[in-house]
């Protein structure tokens, strides 16, 4: 702020008050020195706190007597976090010692020294900076094109971030991965039938056969997917051609909406509604007439999924069934066609690329759903195509490996990555391909 | 039989099979046509069914029961030596006024397992009820007293759904059941529930600590993904060249918006926890991940707003001399506001409401304290209503109802400002 009113006032200083002498508006020599002034700075403070830590940790623990540098590599980290913890006044896991104690000293002493170092430097950097830019200022000085190149770089790197996310997402879950799949062979996990994730702590432990089989997963999954596929197609598809095609405009304004809130709904809000409204409700309904439903059934999650997915596929249907041009309604109608009749056998063949591709974006929709399953379908794994016995999905397992404190190198969790990596790829490929059939049929009819 | 009659005839035969004919067709349109109506229909009842359920189950928590017990402050307990020291006064016994309460009430009761299940009658935050009464007034230590203290879930169940809804038993009911003879139990308005944290007593929890850290977490998200999302937008919509690079950045943006959150959570747990060493649990790391969550959404709507604004004004910007960031920044972004800002709210609202990515970077612990900044173990609302809905209690069953209808509400507000928004600043060019 102190830079651009100085980076102002100095320009016009150089021109003694008079603007038209100046190549840019004061303000962008304003903007020029703050700039300079406050991003050294800000990539200098980032850029500390990122390393300092990592730099400071190594100091004390080459300060450490030789016993417990040469410790594991596990237990020296141990012993470290310990350090940290003393230093930091938090409780320690092993005993105090007097050797954890000075190295606790060393860490607090250095740490003192990094924040003071990292505050003179900043001063010396925002000096600097603001000196630097001031001294370039002179009424030839373009600091607009400067100013709006530096811009224009800021804008790219923010839009760059959605690539880096990508970027990150692959390459987080792949290295995982890539590490499970140095534990456990690649074929195993995408043909065996048994998921048992617990890995036996002992050698005589019975019920513990770390089996990773990705295939009684995918099968719950599926099936999770296909009976909530079964509610909402019918039910979505149907309300958006009546909406389209039959409704006035009265109801249209008012049902629409309303559809369209269940689209808003939080997704715990449904796993709630599943566990406890429709569960029992199946069961007790299934006991009634001599069923055995399993209290965690596929079918509760899936029809709770099912209801959370009908806003979806009605608003893509209804963006395609209104894509369709007027005309043909009006040559199917002139041959005297009714209503259902134009429906059936020319809105929706013309419409059909869209609806499948609107399909295909809520069917991954439904395998990368997680909270309703997580509430509503069971833990085991179970190889069924039995819609009322309990299964478990995907997204089921990723959280219930990592939801808890668990050392990050065990096979459990990194199988847990590996499932997210099955489930990012599936649901990448049906996103592309629904993204394209949808591109395709727009162009149609463009 | 000429000719003609024998095509008169047949001509009355076609006409007769067109009329069945239509009478079927017509009959099949009006079925489709109600089919339609019953899908519409049946979307509407799947709401109505469960926001009705969720409101009759929810709506009960908001009121708490009370016990009306004569209390003894004894100074014996909470202060034998007389000091008043404020030190000793917050750390006394006042479990044992409550237990001699309770003695008195009911002096038929002697077993010491008789007593125990007495005892259970009453919260054990009336125990904090009496010590903020005591330090705010030391004055009243030595005098009886009329108190409504907070009762214990079971008895709230039972006085408000009554008896096959409560886990009280024999000889608690009984004991109840007095108590309301004699208009020693009431209930009030639960502020406990609005100013609590969690707790693992059902009477004592509370969705404030959620609340705030539901409110650190959409803060980040909003700080950092407003102006990131808006200057994507503005550089691939304005300055981007067209070329194959920008073509995979769109792809590329779309296709995050269609990732499953659990992903998110997966990219969060790995790099923010595991790399960058961030605290788990925090509202920070909460933020970051929605953050990149919800950036695909609010890019895509800040696009579709600038793609709004006129070319019109654009030429007329540069004709006048501007130059194309004075051109952006000057007439184009103040046009194309109003849409970003609805599309970042209705990116908000799902960000709240959003829980599986949060679980993956650990805000599912369970957290008394009310978080104080964005560094401290906190959870979120939607993750505590996933927490309440997995205990077993029936007096946590209504609370996470209640925790919805507080969540709902706020979705709610959101997208009404959204709404409103959009009505007030849109401009058709």
């Amino acid at each position: 702020m102190a830079a651009y009113w100085l980076g102002c006032r100095y320009s016009m200083q150089q021109v003694a008050g008079d603007r038209r002498q100046l190549h840019s508006m004061p303000r962008y020599y304003g903007y020029y020195v703050a700039l300079w002034t406050a991003l050294p700075a800000v990539f200098l403070l980032l850029l500390w706190r990122f390393l300092d830590q990592g730099l400071i940790v190594s100091m004390v623990a080459a300060e450490l007597p030789d016993i417990i540098r040469n410790l594991p590599v596990a237990e020296l980290h141990l012993y470290l976090n310990d350090v940290l913890n003393l230093a930091k006044g938090n409780i320690t896991s092993a005993d105090v010692d007097a050797t954890m104690q000075a190295a606790a000293d060393h860490f607090k002493h250095l740490q003192a020294l990094s924040d003071m170092s990292l505050l003179a430097s900043l001063i010396g950097m925002v000096v600097a900076g603001a000196a630097l830019a001031l001294r370039q200022i002179n009424p030839e000085f373009r600091s607009r094109p400067r100013v709006e190149t530096l811009v224009r770089w800021m804008l790219a790197i923010s839009a760059s971030i959605a690539i880096l996310t990508t970027l990150g997402i692959v390459l987080s879950v792949l290295f995982e991965a890539i590490r499970f799949f140095q534990m456990v062979p690649v074929a195993d996990f995408l043909f065996g039938l048994h998921w048992s994730p617990q890995v036996a702590m002992r050698e005589d432990q019975v019920g513990a056969s770390g089996a990773f089989g990705f295939v009684p997963l995918l099968a719950g999954t599926m099936l999770v997917a296909l009976i909530a596929m079964t509610v909402a197609v019918p039910i979505g598809l149907m309300s958006a051609i009546y909406l389209a095609e039959f409704a006035g405009a009265h109801l249209r304004t008012w049902a629409k909406p309303l559809l369209e809130i269940l689209a808003g709904i939080p997704t715990v809000v449904y796993g709630f509604f599943a566990a406890l409204v429709v569960a029992p409700l199946l069961r007790d309904g299934g006991s009634m007439i001599g069923l055995d439903v399993s209290s965690e059934s596929a079918l509760a999650a899936g029809l709770v999924m099912g209801i959370m997915i009908i806003p979806f596929v009605s608003s893509l249907s209804d963006d395609v069934i209104n894509a369709v041009p007027q005309a043909m309604r009006d040559g199917s109608y002139a041959l005297g066609a009714t209503r259902a009749e134009t429906i059936l056998r020319v809105i929706v063949p013309a419409a059909l690329p869209g609806i499948v591709g609107g399909i295909l974006l809520a069917v991954s929709r439904a395998i990368g759903e997680t909270m309703i399953v997580v509430m509503a379908a069971g833990l085991t794994a179970n190889l069924t195509a039995n819609p009322l016995e309990s299964v478990t999905t995907i997204t089921v397992q990723i959280v219930t490996l990592l939801v808890g404190d668990q050392e990050f190198d065990s096979t459990k969790t990194l199988a847990a990555f590996a499932l997210g990596l099955a489930l990012f790829i599936v649901t990448l490929l049906l996103n592309v391909l629904a993204l394209h059939v949808v591109k395709r049929y727009r162009e149609e009819y463009e | 039989m000429s000719d003609r009659i024998k095509a008169t005839v047949k001509r009355r035969q076609v006409r007769e099979a067109i009329e069945q004919s239509l009478i079927r067709r017509r009959k099949r349109n009006r079925r489709f046509r109600m089919l339609g109506l019953g899908a519409v229909i049946l979307g509407m009842l799947f709401l109505g069914i469960m926001f009705s359920s969720i409101i009759s189950k929810g709506y009960s928590a908001f009121a708490l029961t009370d016990i009306q017990l004569e209390i003894y402050f004894d100074p014996e307990v909470i202060d034998p030596q007389g000091g008043r020291n404020p030190d000793v006064l917050a750390s006394a016994a006042y479990g044992k006024l409550v237990k001699a309460a309770l003695r008195k009430e009911y002096p038929e009761v002697k077993k010491r397992k008789e007593k125990r299940k007495l005892y259970r009658l009453v919260s054990t935050g009336a125990i904090q009820q009496l010590r903020d009464l005591v330090l705010s007034d030391p004055a009243i230590i030595g005098s009886r007293k009329k108190l409504w203290l907070i009762a214990d879930d079971d008895v709230d169940q039972y006085y408000k759904h009554g008896e096959n809804q409560s886990r009280l038993k024999g000889q608690q009911l009984a004991w109840v059941a007095q108590l309301r003879a004699k208009d020693a139990l009431k209930t009030s308005f639960n502020t406990n529930f609005f100013t609590a944290g969690d707790s693992r007593e059902p009477e004592l929890a509370g969705i404030r600590g959620a609340v705030v850290g539901s409110f650190f977490v959409i803060m980040i998200t909003l700080g950092l993904s407003l102006p990131l999302g808006v200057a994507a937008a503005i550089y691939l919509e304005e300055f981007s060249p067209r070329n194959h690079w920008t073509d995979f950045v769109e792809i590329n943006i779309n296709n995050l918006a269609a990732v499953p959150s659990i992903v998110f959570g997966l990219l969060g747990l790995a790099v923010y926890i595991n790399f960058f060493e961030l605290p788990r649990s925090a509202p920070l790391v909460g933020g970051l991940v929605l953050t990149l969550m919800t950036l695909p959404t609010i890019i895509i709507a800040s696009r579709a707003a600038l793609k709004s604004v006129p070319p019109s004004i654009r030429e007329a910007a540069l004709g006048m001399g501007a130059s194309k960031m004075q051109m952006v920044f000057h007439h184009v972004l103040p046009l194309a506001m109003p849409g970003m800002l609805t599309g970042t709210i209705i990116g908000l609202a799902q960000a709240l409401g959003e829980t599986a990515p949060l679980l993956m970077i650990g805000m599912v612990a369970f957290i008394v304290d009310i978080p104080g900044s964005i560094l401290d173990p906190a959870t979120v609302l939607p993750v505590q209503i996933y927490l309440w809905a997995d205990s077993p209690e029936r007096a946590f069953t209504e609370r996470t109802s209640a925790a919805i209808l507080v969540l709902l509400a706020f979705l709610v507000l959101m997208n009404l400002v959204a709404i409103w928004l959009r009505r007030k600043f849109e401009k058709r060019w």
